[in-house]
């Protein structure tokens, strides 16, 4: 057993996918805007606004819960949380601090082929802030920071799990799965490099020889999959080591240095912040019928554990390939398509995953921004079955397919790629090639059987991969029979 | 007697249909909006006379923190022009073409973006705003005192204070020198300076007028109300601003409809807290006491009811309040608007420009409330103070499920002398009678019932809450027999000119 044990907890920010902010009718959709064009007397903290609560940050938030298999609290409310900083134009956060929408939620991991639950303390609704940016790079260096608020009031929910996570790779699974049960719900865009989703990431470690413990450590702002695992494994082996050497380390903030690849202290808890939250007096207590919630829990999409059976069950796929499918939900929703116009699922499977991925991946496109669509997969797959192409020339052809149009006949037709299946033309090939070789016919009749592909290779590079080549190989075995006669 | 009845000292003029008038500022809004639009007087005219009052008379009141003397307004007579008449506002209501300064040194050059709901309210239907009255800064106070311009002067007694923070709404509208101010209300600021100036003053049931565009002192209790110089003024002027706004998540359904107001209230019960004759000044007990006998005349019914945590209010007042202005006054920071007094680092920014910005009550309630809300204080102080302000509430509850009111004077004390007041807790203690409206969110008046050595004295009626329309007509019904209103008319103080 490892003698140094990390207990590791998350808390996830996810900005909703709401069209317009959470307390004002600014648009949340922000894209590349000009900066503080998208702002408002309420997302500025301008004197006398006041906030009103957007319901369908209320919805997007309740479909969360009921996804991540929360409990619904028909009664919550808004608090604020104070500190200044110039990104807060009110100098408070909207969050809900006392009672949160839902809490006592879970999931589940497939961690080493066996399922491992997460619980989840609480999901809470929150508002964003504003964006910084230090002129000069770094906010050491800088002279100046200019201050953006198009970001300032997006809804986000904000997911706490406990301390339930016991290495950092979990820790990278748990937010892929988060990642897409919030794809899957439609309520996040899961963008992690735009900010869409972000992760502060807690972990302590235990002795287990002398049963002690480091301290716990707050590591701020993540914003991928790889550096919450590279900051946590980081951490786990800077707190073991301290607690080698006997060292006492406190509770303290830290941050994740992309470029270093390692993190740095913030600030030490003990001198935390106190926040002096208190119930927000602009915002009525936010109260849920019962029925409401009900409707909202009808709309919620299939999640990705189901999906994983419904994979399972229906298309026998294996749990590596399933996952790459849960993963990207384009190249799913492409692989259903197929399914249902052809059967051939193995071969479809085959196709998506290995010729159609690389090629993707080679030129970083997603599917959807190509021509490629399931009827041209299919047809093209249709004419390798024929015998029409070899299912190399199928590969072959296959990058024109995501960058053109036209059908796949019209592409095969066009590059003359038909393979020859006439047994004469194949005759008269192989009967050039074994002239031209004379010399390794000899060998071949005197026990050379290896030179047999040799002469398979011959025919099929003097028709350019077109040839049948099964109808080769019958008639080349054919005719060397012969000779030997 | 100081005060004189405007009667026998003003000029008399005749109207050519023949009637009697008196000055055109003497009249109430609703005689002003009425003869505007029967075409007696012209709008214009009606903006020269309160601009030459407020000249001839302002620099010695010093009510205004700004004023316009041409003002623009919708001109268009058809249409919805109902209620086209000069106002002001309280320089805590923002209202575009004017700064917004709170009386505070932090927003001393703010223009607002946007209109505060009842300025927009009153421009629409053909108001005309004439300027920004003072007010203790951030509306923290009970005197103007606290104002970081200048302190406004009582127009009956010019060495005495006008109460607040309302004080610069107050004495404007005393002083004639404008028909209605809007101010606002947290503890008493409506209902205290009203008193003190002899005028009406009305603190609306909380969410009847929306509060966006009202710069926050204490979110939970705030409620924007009219300062006038009638009961019928404060209906008429209380319907026009009121209703559900859809930008304040606090505002109410409810809409009020003042018809029954002329009503009698015979057979009504009202009750007295006893606890309040403790504080009370000998001489506005003597007057009390003396209205109350009046009220029973006309067929009320007065009790007397203890209650011990009465004297708590005070103090769940000054925790809750103080703590929610720590977070609401966070904003000024000096990074968007307001004065920045720049420093080295953005945290320095923060720090000296609030230091140089805000004033002492103010700096000494923001530090009060972060202390009061800091995670140690937070159980033993603000929820404490919340899980109070809740029994308040049931007590007073409970009492309208008897009572039709609660009565009281509106101020335990007579305006101070300016500068005469050295304890904190003297100005505080002003409030004692009327911070139950703003705990439990209660609408109540102050109504003028007399003068003591010539300094007018408020009565003041609480009703439950939505009961704005009872809480009118009680008012009304007191106005036209008791107090001092006589023939339509409250005193007029005689100005000094400057």
């Amino acid at each position: 057993m490892m003698r140094y044990k990390p207990t590791i907890g998350l808390e996830i920010h996810a900005q909703l996918l709401t069209k317009t902010k959470a307390f004002c009718s600014c648009s949340a959709e922000i894209g590349d805007a000009m900066p503080n064009s998208n702002i408002c007397p309420v997302c500025t903290g301008q004197p006398g606004a006041l906030p009103v609560l957007n319901s369908k940050a209320v919805e997007y938030a309740v479909k969360a819960a009921l996804a991540l298999n929360c409990t619904v609290n028909q009664i919550s409310s808004f608090d604020r949380k104070n500190y200044f900083y110039p990104d807060l134009p009110k100098g408070y956060q909207i969050t809900q601090y006392f009672r949160p929408i839902a809490n006592n939620g879970f999931l589940f991991l497939n961690v080493n082929s066996r399922k491992k639950k997460i619980r989840i303390n609480r999901l809470h609704i929150e508002e964003d802030a504003g964006k910084l940016t230090h002129l000069g790079g770094n906010i050491e260096k800088s002279v100046e920071t200019l201050v953006d608020y198009n970001r300032s009031g997006i809804p986000l929910i904000e997911i706490v799990t406990e301390p339930d996570i016991e290495s950092p790779e979990e820790a990278h699974v748990f937010m892929e799965n988060i990642r897409n049960t919030l794809r899957y719900i439609k309520i996040c865009s899961g963008d992690l490099e735009k900010g869409a989703l972000r992760c502060d990431a807690n972990i302590s470690v235990t002795d287990t020889y002398n049963r002690r413990n480091s301290g716990r450590v707050e590591i701020k702002n993540i914003n991928s999959f790889k550096y919450v695992q590279k900051a946590l494994e980081y951490e786990y082996i800077r707190l073991s080591k301290s607690l080698e050497r006997n060292e006492i380390s406190s509770n303290e903030t830290r941050g994740w240095n992309n470029e270093n690849k390692c993190t740095f202290e913030m600030r030490k808890k003990e001198s935390g912040k106190d926040y002096r939250y208190f119930p927000d007096p602009d915002l009525p207590v936010l109260s849920l019928k019962k029925y409401h919630i009900e409707k909202i829990k009808e709309t919620v999409e299939e999640l990705p554990a189901e999906k994983i059976e419904r994979f399972r069950n229906n298309y026998y796929l294996s749990d590596d390939d399933i996952q790459i499918y849960i993963n990207d939900v384009e190249l799913s929703d492409f692989f259903e398509k197929c399914v249902v116009i052809y059967r051939e699922t193995k071969k479809i499977n085959s196709w998506l995953l290995t010729e159609v991925k690389s090629y993707l991946n080679r030129n970083s496109l997603r599917i959807s921004e190509t021509l490629f669509k399931p009827e041209k997969l299919i047809e093209l797959l249709k004419n390798i079955n024929s015998g029409r192409i070899s299912n190399n020339i199928g590969k072959s052809i296959l990058p024109i397919l995501f960058t053109s149009d036209k059908s796949v006949l019209e592409i095969i037709k066009e590059n003359k790629v038909e393979q020859i299946t006439d047994e004469k033309t194949i005759k008269k090939l192989i009967e050039d090639v074994l002239l031209n070789n004379h010399d390794k016919v000899e060998s071949y009749k005197h026990g050379k059987k290896g030179l047999f592909k040799f002469f398979i290779g011959e025919v099929m590079k003097k028709t350019k991969g077109k040839s049948n080549p099964i109808l080769v190989r019958e008639i080349l075995e054919e005719m060397l029979k012969d000779g030997e006669n | 007697m100081l005060y004189v009845i405007i009667k026998t000292v003003e000029t008399v003029c005749f109207s050519d249909i023949g009637v009697v008038l008196l000055e055109i500022w003497m009249n109430s809004a609703e005689e002003l909006s009425e003869m505007v639009k029967s075409g007696k007087i012209d709008t214009e005219n009606l903006i020269q006379e309160y601009s030459k009052r407020i000249e001839k008379y302002d620099s010695n009141i010093k009510s205004f923190i700004q004023f316009e003397k041409n003002p623009s307004y919708l001109k268009e007579k058809k249409g919805k022009n109902d209620f086209p008449i000069p106002y002001a506002l309280k320089d805590n209501i923002l209202s575009l073409g004017f700064r917004t300064t709170c009386a505070s040194k932090i927003l001393w050059n703010f223009q607002s973006s946007y209109d505060s709901t009842v300025n927009l309210k009153l421009k629409n239907i053909g108001g005309i705003l004439m300027g920004k009255n003072n007010l203790d800064e951030f509306a923290m106070g009970t005197s103007t005192e606290f104002s970081s311009f200048f302190t406004t002067k009582n127009p009956w007694d010019s060495t005495r204070i006008p109460g607040g923070s309302s004080g610069g709404s107050a004495a404007a509208v005393a002083s004639c020198m404008i028909p209605f101010s809007l101010g606002s209300d947290t503890g008493g600021s409506i209902r205290i300076p009203a008193s003190f100036c002899g005028i009406v003053g009305y603190k609306p049931t909380y969410g009847l007028v929306s509060r966006y565009g009202l710069v926050a002192f204490s979110s939970s209790m705030d409620q924007i109300g009219p300062l006038c110089r009638s009961v019928r003024d404060a209906a008429i002027i209380t319907e026009k601003i009121s209703g559900l706004d859809d930008k304040d998540s606090t505002s109410a359904k409810s809409s009020v409809n003042f018809k029954d107001i002329e009503k009698d209230i015979k057979d009504m019960r009202f009750v007295i807290v006893s606890e309040c004759y403790k504080s009370m000044d000998p001489d506005i007990k003597f007057l009390f006491d003396e209205n109350v006998s009046m009220l029973k005349w006309m067929g009320v019914s007065v009790d007397e009811i203890s209650f011990s945590e009465y004297e708590m209010a005070l103090s769940v007042y000054h925790i809750i309040s103080t703590a929610e202005a720590s977070s609401n006054l966070a904003r000024f920071d000096g990074v968007r608007y307001g004065l920045r007094v720049n420093a080295d680092t953005c945290q320095n920014v923060n720090f000296s420009s609030r230091s140089s910005g805000f004033g002492d009550e103010v700096k000494r309630r923001i530090i009060l409330g972060t202390y009061n809300l800091s995670s140690d204080n937070y159980p033993v102080f603000f929820e404490k103070a919340q899980k109070i302000r809740r029994k308040l509430k049931h007590f007073f509850d409970k009492i309208f499920k008897k009572y039709d009111a609660v009565i009281s004077p509106t101020s335990p004390v007579l305006p101070y002398k300016i500068g005469e007041c050295s304890d904190i807790f003297g100005y505080y203690k002003i409030d004692s009678y009327t911070v139950f409206a703003n705990l439990g969110g209660y609408p109540a008046i102050s109504v003028p019932m007399g003068f003591i050595s010539g300094l007018p004295v408020g009565f003041h009626i609480m009703c439950n809450s939505f009961q704005d329309e009872l809480l009118l007509r009680i008012a009304r019904a007191f106005e036209k027999k008791c107090g001092v209103f006589e023939d339509n008319f409250y005193p007029v103080p005689h100005l000094e000119m400057t």
